[in-house]
Protein backbone atom coordinates (compact mmCIF):
# COMPACT_ATOMS: atom_id res chain seq x y z
CA UNK A 1 0.00 0.00 0.00
CA UNK A 2 2.67 2.86 1.01
CA UNK A 3 4.71 4.03 -1.90
CA UNK A 4 8.10 4.42 -0.86
CA UNK A 5 7.31 3.56 2.97
CA UNK A 6 11.29 1.76 2.80
CA UNK A 7 12.76 5.23 1.75
CA UNK A 8 11.88 6.95 3.79
CA UNK A 9 12.81 5.13 6.80
CA UNK A 10 16.58 5.18 5.58
CA UNK A 11 18.00 7.23 8.07
CA UNK A 12 20.98 6.99 9.83
CA UNK A 13 19.22 5.36 13.15
CA UNK A 14 17.38 3.41 11.35
CA UNK A 15 20.70 2.05 9.31
CA UNK A 16 22.20 2.32 13.63
CA UNK A 17 19.42 -0.12 14.31
CA UNK A 18 19.58 -2.33 11.68
CA UNK A 19 23.67 -2.68 11.96
CA UNK A 20 23.27 -3.08 15.63
CA UNK A 21 20.90 -6.40 14.79
CA UNK A 22 22.46 -7.93 12.07
CA UNK A 23 25.90 -7.39 14.02
CA UNK A 24 24.49 -8.70 17.01
CA UNK A 25 23.58 -11.72 14.74
CA UNK A 26 26.87 -12.51 13.44
CA UNK A 27 28.52 -12.05 16.78
CA UNK A 28 25.77 -14.35 17.32
CA UNK A 29 26.68 -17.08 14.88
CA UNK A 30 30.23 -16.50 15.40
CA UNK A 31 30.64 -17.15 19.22
CA UNK A 32 29.82 -20.86 19.52
CA UNK A 33 32.19 -21.67 16.52
CA UNK A 34 34.69 -19.00 18.66
CA UNK A 35 34.59 -21.37 22.15
CA UNK A 36 34.44 -24.36 20.03
CA UNK A 37 38.18 -23.90 18.57
CA UNK A 38 39.01 -22.54 22.09
CA UNK A 39 37.85 -26.22 22.92
CA UNK A 40 41.02 -27.80 20.91
CA UNK A 41 42.89 -26.63 23.56
CA UNK A 42 41.49 -29.13 25.71
CA UNK A 43 41.02 -31.50 23.72
CA UNK A 44 43.06 -31.35 20.74
CA UNK A 45 45.94 -29.62 20.80
CA UNK A 46 47.26 -30.65 17.22
CA UNK A 47 44.51 -30.14 15.88
CA UNK A 48 44.36 -26.52 17.12
CA UNK A 49 47.69 -25.82 16.03
CA UNK A 50 46.41 -26.72 12.55
CA UNK A 51 43.68 -24.16 12.59
CA UNK A 52 46.21 -21.59 14.00
CA UNK A 53 48.32 -21.99 10.79
CA UNK A 54 44.66 -21.97 8.55
CA UNK A 55 44.10 -18.66 10.57
CA UNK A 56 47.76 -17.05 9.43
CA UNK A 57 45.94 -17.12 5.91
CA UNK A 58 45.17 -13.44 4.66
CA UNK A 59 41.71 -14.49 4.37
CA UNK A 60 41.15 -15.56 7.43
CA UNK A 61 43.17 -12.51 8.62
CA UNK A 62 40.24 -10.36 6.45
CA UNK A 63 37.32 -12.35 8.09
CA UNK A 64 38.37 -11.58 11.39
CA UNK A 65 38.56 -8.02 10.74
CA UNK A 66 35.14 -8.00 9.84
CA UNK A 67 34.46 -9.37 13.76
CA UNK A 68 36.39 -7.32 14.71
CA UNK A 69 34.17 -4.46 13.41
CA UNK A 70 30.95 -6.18 13.96
CA UNK A 71 32.37 -6.62 17.92
CA UNK A 72 33.36 -2.70 18.01
CA UNK A 73 29.75 -1.51 16.08
CA UNK A 74 27.72 -3.59 18.46
CA UNK A 75 29.87 -2.55 21.74
CA UNK A 76 29.15 0.90 20.35
CA UNK A 77 25.97 0.92 19.11
CA UNK A 78 24.71 -0.48 22.38
CA UNK A 79 26.80 2.04 24.59
CA UNK A 80 24.74 5.09 22.75
CA UNK A 81 21.81 3.06 23.14
CA UNK A 82 22.36 2.92 27.03
CA UNK A 83 23.34 6.14 27.43
CA UNK A 84 19.81 7.31 25.31
CA UNK A 85 17.63 4.62 27.83
CA UNK A 86 19.41 5.46 31.03
CA UNK A 87 20.81 9.33 31.31
CA UNK A 88 19.62 12.38 30.50
CA UNK A 89 18.71 12.66 26.29
CA UNK A 90 20.73 14.59 24.32
CA UNK A 91 20.25 15.70 20.82
CA UNK A 92 21.98 14.67 17.77
CA UNK A 93 21.98 11.01 18.14
CA UNK A 94 22.42 10.30 14.47
CA UNK A 95 25.59 12.14 14.37
CA UNK A 96 26.55 9.70 17.44
CA UNK A 97 25.58 6.87 15.98
CA UNK A 98 27.03 7.78 12.62
CA UNK A 99 30.85 8.14 14.73
CA UNK A 100 30.04 4.61 16.54
CA UNK A 101 29.82 3.06 12.85
CA UNK A 102 33.00 5.57 11.46
CA UNK A 103 35.17 4.62 14.78
CA UNK A 104 34.51 0.78 14.36
CA UNK A 105 35.51 0.61 10.75
CA UNK A 106 39.00 2.97 12.39
CA UNK A 107 39.44 -0.08 14.89
CA UNK A 108 39.04 -2.58 12.04
CA UNK A 109 41.44 -0.86 9.85
CA UNK A 110 44.27 -0.78 12.32
CA UNK A 111 43.41 -4.34 13.32
CA UNK A 112 43.45 -5.42 9.86
CA UNK A 113 47.16 -3.31 9.43
CA UNK A 114 48.14 -4.94 12.47
CA UNK A 115 47.85 -8.71 10.90
CA UNK A 116 49.11 -8.49 7.57
CA UNK B 1 -2.67 23.05 -17.95
CA UNK B 2 -3.83 25.71 -15.53
CA UNK B 3 -4.28 29.21 -16.41
CA UNK B 4 -0.97 29.86 -14.37
CA UNK B 5 0.87 27.98 -16.77
CA UNK B 6 1.68 25.05 -14.45
CA UNK B 7 0.94 21.40 -15.64
CA UNK B 8 -1.53 20.07 -13.75
CA UNK B 9 -0.90 17.51 -10.71
CA UNK B 10 -0.94 13.74 -11.44
CA UNK B 11 -2.43 12.57 -7.98
CA UNK B 12 -3.14 8.63 -6.95
CA UNK B 13 -5.29 8.20 -3.93
CA UNK B 14 -5.92 5.38 -2.32
CA UNK B 15 -9.55 3.94 -2.80
CA UNK B 16 -11.36 1.63 -1.11
CA UNK B 17 -10.58 -0.55 2.19
CA UNK B 18 -7.58 -2.50 2.92
CA UNK B 19 -7.79 -4.44 -0.40
CA UNK B 20 -8.58 -1.33 -2.53
CA UNK B 21 -5.64 0.24 -4.77
CA UNK B 22 -4.64 3.57 -6.19
CA UNK B 23 -6.67 5.63 -8.55
CA UNK B 24 -4.79 8.48 -10.42
CA UNK B 25 -6.53 12.03 -10.89
CA UNK B 26 -5.77 15.14 -12.55
CA UNK B 27 -5.72 18.20 -10.62
CA UNK B 28 -4.94 21.78 -11.56
CA UNK B 29 -1.72 22.96 -9.74
CA UNK B 30 -1.90 26.27 -7.52
CA UNK B 31 -0.01 28.62 -5.92
CA UNK B 32 0.26 27.57 -1.99
CA UNK B 33 -1.16 24.73 -2.46
CA UNK B 34 -1.23 21.96 0.54
CA UNK B 35 -1.98 18.53 -0.39
CA UNK B 36 -5.25 18.65 1.90
CA UNK B 37 -6.56 21.38 -1.00
CA UNK B 38 -5.99 18.52 -3.29
CA UNK B 39 -7.79 15.86 -2.21
CA UNK B 40 -10.76 18.72 -1.31
CA UNK B 41 -10.51 19.70 -4.88
CA UNK B 42 -10.73 15.62 -5.97
CA UNK B 43 -13.90 15.48 -3.58
CA UNK B 44 -15.71 18.61 -4.71
CA UNK B 45 -14.91 18.24 -8.40
CA UNK B 46 -14.16 15.01 -9.33
CA UNK B 47 -15.20 12.26 -7.01
CA UNK B 48 -17.30 13.22 -4.68
CA UNK B 49 -17.44 9.53 -2.59
CA UNK B 50 -13.75 10.15 -1.70
CA UNK B 51 -13.74 9.59 2.11
CA UNK B 52 -10.84 11.53 4.22
CA UNK B 53 -10.52 13.73 7.43
CA UNK B 54 -10.11 17.05 8.03
CA UNK B 55 -11.54 19.92 10.65
CA UNK B 56 -9.42 22.74 11.22
CA UNK B 57 -7.00 23.37 8.51
CA UNK B 58 -4.57 25.09 10.44
CA UNK B 59 -2.42 22.42 12.11
CA UNK B 60 -4.41 22.26 15.43
CA UNK B 61 -6.79 19.36 15.06
CA UNK B 62 -4.66 16.59 14.14
CA UNK B 63 -7.30 15.19 12.00
CA UNK B 64 -5.94 15.36 8.87
CA UNK B 65 -2.62 13.30 8.48
CA UNK B 66 -2.53 10.51 5.89
CA UNK B 67 0.52 9.27 4.06
CA UNK B 68 2.14 11.38 1.45
CA UNK B 69 4.45 10.08 -1.15
CA UNK B 70 5.31 7.73 1.53
CA UNK B 71 5.66 9.56 4.46
CA UNK B 72 3.05 10.57 7.41
CA UNK B 73 2.38 13.88 7.27
CA UNK B 74 -0.08 16.65 8.43
CA UNK B 75 -1.71 17.50 5.19
CA UNK B 76 -3.31 20.69 6.21
CA UNK B 77 0.55 21.93 6.43
CA UNK B 78 1.97 19.74 3.53
CA UNK B 79 2.43 22.44 0.59
CA UNK B 80 2.41 20.48 -2.59
CA UNK B 81 5.46 22.22 -3.55
CA UNK B 82 7.59 20.51 -1.31
CA UNK B 83 6.51 17.04 -1.34
CA UNK B 84 5.28 16.18 -5.24
CA UNK B 85 7.71 14.35 -6.94
CA UNK B 86 7.51 16.03 -10.85
CA UNK B 87 4.49 17.10 -11.12
CA UNK B 88 3.20 13.48 -9.26
CA UNK B 89 1.65 13.04 -5.77
CA UNK B 90 0.16 9.90 -3.89
CA UNK B 91 -1.81 10.18 -0.89
CA UNK B 92 -2.83 7.34 1.27
CA UNK B 93 -4.62 6.73 4.55
CA UNK B 94 -1.87 6.05 7.33
CA UNK B 95 -0.15 3.38 8.13
CA UNK B 96 -0.66 0.53 11.22
CA UNK B 97 -3.96 1.73 11.40
CA UNK B 98 -7.20 -0.23 9.58
CA UNK B 99 -8.59 1.32 6.92
CA UNK B 100 -12.30 2.34 6.56
CA UNK B 101 -12.77 4.15 3.59
CA UNK B 102 -10.19 5.96 1.05
CA UNK B 103 -7.99 8.02 3.22
CA UNK B 104 -9.79 7.67 6.81
CA UNK B 105 -8.47 5.37 9.39
CA UNK B 106 -9.70 3.85 11.98
CA UNK B 107 -8.30 5.75 14.98
CA UNK B 108 -9.71 3.43 17.95
CA UNK B 109 -6.56 1.26 18.19
CA UNK B 110 -4.80 4.81 18.45
CA UNK B 111 -6.78 6.06 21.31
CA UNK B 112 -7.48 2.77 22.92
CA UNK B 113 -3.69 2.66 23.73
CA UNK B 114 -3.83 6.34 25.18
CA UNK B 115 -6.22 4.98 27.93
CA UNK B 116 -4.32 1.67 28.21
CA UNK B 117 -1.08 3.89 28.89
CA UNK B 118 -3.52 5.90 31.69
CA UNK B 119 -3.38 8.90 29.76
CA UNK B 120 -5.90 10.83 31.35
CA UNK B 121 -5.48 12.97 34.07
CA UNK B 122 -6.16 11.58 37.84
CA UNK B 123 -6.76 14.80 40.07
CA UNK B 124 -5.20 15.00 43.22
CA UNK B 125 -7.60 17.77 44.70
CA UNK B 126 -11.20 18.48 44.54
CA UNK B 127 -12.79 21.49 43.19
CA UNK B 128 -13.10 23.06 46.73
CA UNK B 129 -9.28 23.34 47.39
CA UNK B 130 -7.37 26.13 46.53
CA UNK B 131 -5.57 26.18 42.85
CA UNK B 132 -2.37 24.69 43.03
CA UNK B 133 0.56 27.43 41.87
CA UNK B 134 2.82 25.63 39.59
CA UNK B 135 5.60 27.25 38.30
CA UNK B 136 6.61 27.22 34.95
CA UNK B 137 10.72 27.23 35.70
CA UNK B 138 10.43 23.70 37.99
CA UNK B 139 12.45 21.12 36.04
CA UNK B 140 9.16 18.61 35.73
CA UNK B 141 6.91 21.48 34.75
CA UNK B 142 9.56 22.15 31.65
CA UNK B 143 9.76 18.64 31.15
CA UNK B 144 6.33 18.27 30.56
CA UNK B 145 5.75 21.83 28.84
CA UNK B 146 8.13 19.70 26.19
CA UNK B 147 5.67 17.29 25.05
CA UNK B 148 2.63 18.56 25.79
CA UNK B 149 1.63 20.18 22.45
CA UNK B 150 0.57 16.89 20.93
CA UNK B 151 -2.39 17.30 18.87
CA UNK B 152 -3.33 13.19 18.55
CA UNK B 153 -2.69 13.33 14.41
CA UNK B 154 -1.38 10.07 14.42
CA UNK B 155 1.46 10.71 12.11
CA UNK B 156 4.17 8.98 15.15
CA UNK B 157 1.86 5.95 15.17
CA UNK B 158 1.94 5.63 11.66
CA UNK B 159 5.81 5.91 11.95
CA UNK B 160 7.05 3.49 13.84
CA UNK B 161 8.67 0.45 13.21
CA UNK B 162 7.63 -0.75 16.65
CA UNK B 163 3.79 -0.42 16.18
CA UNK B 164 4.38 -2.09 13.05
CA UNK B 165 6.19 -4.75 14.37
CA UNK B 166 3.91 -5.46 17.28
CA UNK B 167 0.90 -4.82 17.70
CA UNK B 168 0.24 -4.48 21.47
CA UNK B 169 2.58 -1.64 21.48
CA UNK B 170 1.00 1.46 22.72
CA UNK B 171 2.91 4.03 20.23
CA UNK B 172 4.53 7.22 20.63
CA UNK B 173 2.05 9.65 21.26
CA UNK B 174 0.41 7.54 24.40
CA UNK B 175 3.95 7.11 25.81
CA UNK B 176 4.66 10.82 25.18
CA UNK B 177 0.99 11.85 27.12
CA UNK B 178 2.13 9.07 29.93
CA UNK B 179 5.34 11.04 30.37
CA UNK B 180 4.19 14.66 30.65
CA UNK B 181 1.84 13.15 32.82
CA UNK B 182 4.35 11.28 35.00
CA UNK B 183 6.39 14.87 35.39
CA UNK B 184 2.63 16.67 36.79
CA UNK B 185 2.69 16.93 40.02
CA UNK B 186 -0.79 17.40 40.02
CA UNK B 187 -1.54 13.95 39.46
CA UNK B 188 -2.49 11.22 41.95
CA UNK B 189 -2.08 8.31 39.58
CA UNK B 190 1.37 7.86 38.66
CA UNK B 191 2.22 4.26 40.07
CA UNK B 192 -0.63 2.91 38.21
CA UNK B 193 0.69 4.98 35.09
CA UNK B 194 4.11 3.50 35.52
CA UNK B 195 2.76 0.06 35.53
CA UNK B 196 0.91 0.17 32.62
CA UNK B 197 3.78 1.83 30.87
CA UNK B 198 6.06 -1.10 32.34
CA UNK B 199 4.22 -3.92 31.20
CA UNK B 200 4.15 -5.56 27.86
CA UNK B 201 3.96 -3.71 24.96
CA UNK B 202 5.33 -1.03 26.86
CA UNK B 203 8.03 1.72 26.81
CA UNK B 204 10.69 -1.07 27.20
CA UNK B 205 9.36 -2.34 23.61
CA UNK B 206 10.62 0.94 22.17
CA UNK B 207 13.90 0.43 20.20
CA UNK B 208 14.56 4.06 19.59
CA UNK B 209 14.62 4.45 16.33
CA UNK B 210 13.26 8.23 16.62
CA UNK B 211 11.40 8.04 13.59
CA UNK B 212 8.61 9.40 15.79
CA UNK B 213 10.64 12.48 16.17
CA UNK B 214 11.61 12.74 12.58
CA UNK B 215 8.25 12.54 11.55
CA UNK B 216 6.75 14.99 14.72
CA UNK B 217 5.02 17.73 12.72
CA UNK B 218 4.75 19.49 16.29
CA UNK B 219 8.56 18.75 16.61
CA UNK B 220 7.94 16.74 19.99
CA UNK B 221 10.70 14.28 20.92
CA UNK B 222 8.26 11.35 21.79
CA UNK B 223 11.67 9.02 22.21
CA UNK B 224 12.65 11.54 24.69
CA UNK B 225 9.18 10.75 26.75
CA UNK B 226 9.77 7.44 26.33
CA UNK B 227 13.88 6.72 27.53
CA UNK B 228 12.00 8.97 30.57
CA UNK B 229 9.69 6.51 31.29
CA UNK B 230 11.82 3.65 30.95
CA UNK B 231 14.29 5.42 33.77
CA UNK B 232 11.33 6.27 35.91
CA UNK B 233 10.00 2.83 35.25
CA UNK B 234 12.99 1.05 36.41
CA UNK B 235 13.65 3.16 39.34
CA UNK B 236 9.86 2.33 40.42
CA UNK B 237 10.79 -1.19 40.07
CA UNK B 238 14.09 -0.80 42.55
CA UNK B 239 12.28 0.61 44.82
CA UNK B 240 9.86 -1.99 44.51
CA UNK B 241 7.14 0.34 43.73
CA UNK B 242 5.75 -1.91 40.68
CA UNK B 243 6.32 -4.75 39.86
CA UNK B 244 7.75 -6.55 36.95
Amino acid sequence: MSVGALSRRRNALWYAALVHRLSGLGLAVFLPLHFLTLALAVEDGARLDGFFRFADMPAVKLGETGLVFLLAVHFLGGLRILFVENFTWRGNQAKLASAAGGLAMLLAFVFLIRVL
Amino acid sequence: MTPSGKPDLSVSIWRGGADGAYRTYSVPSRDSQTVLDVVTYVQRHLDPTLSYRFACRVGMCGSCAMTVNGRPRWTCRTHVSRVAKGDKLTVGPLENLPVVKDLATDMRPFFEKWQDAKGVFEPSKTRDDAIEPIRPDTRQRQLADAGVECINCGVCYAACDTVKWNTDYLGPAALNRAWTLANDVRDAGQTERLQAVASGGGCHACHSHQSCQEHCPQTLNPTASIAGLKRLTALAYLRGEIEA
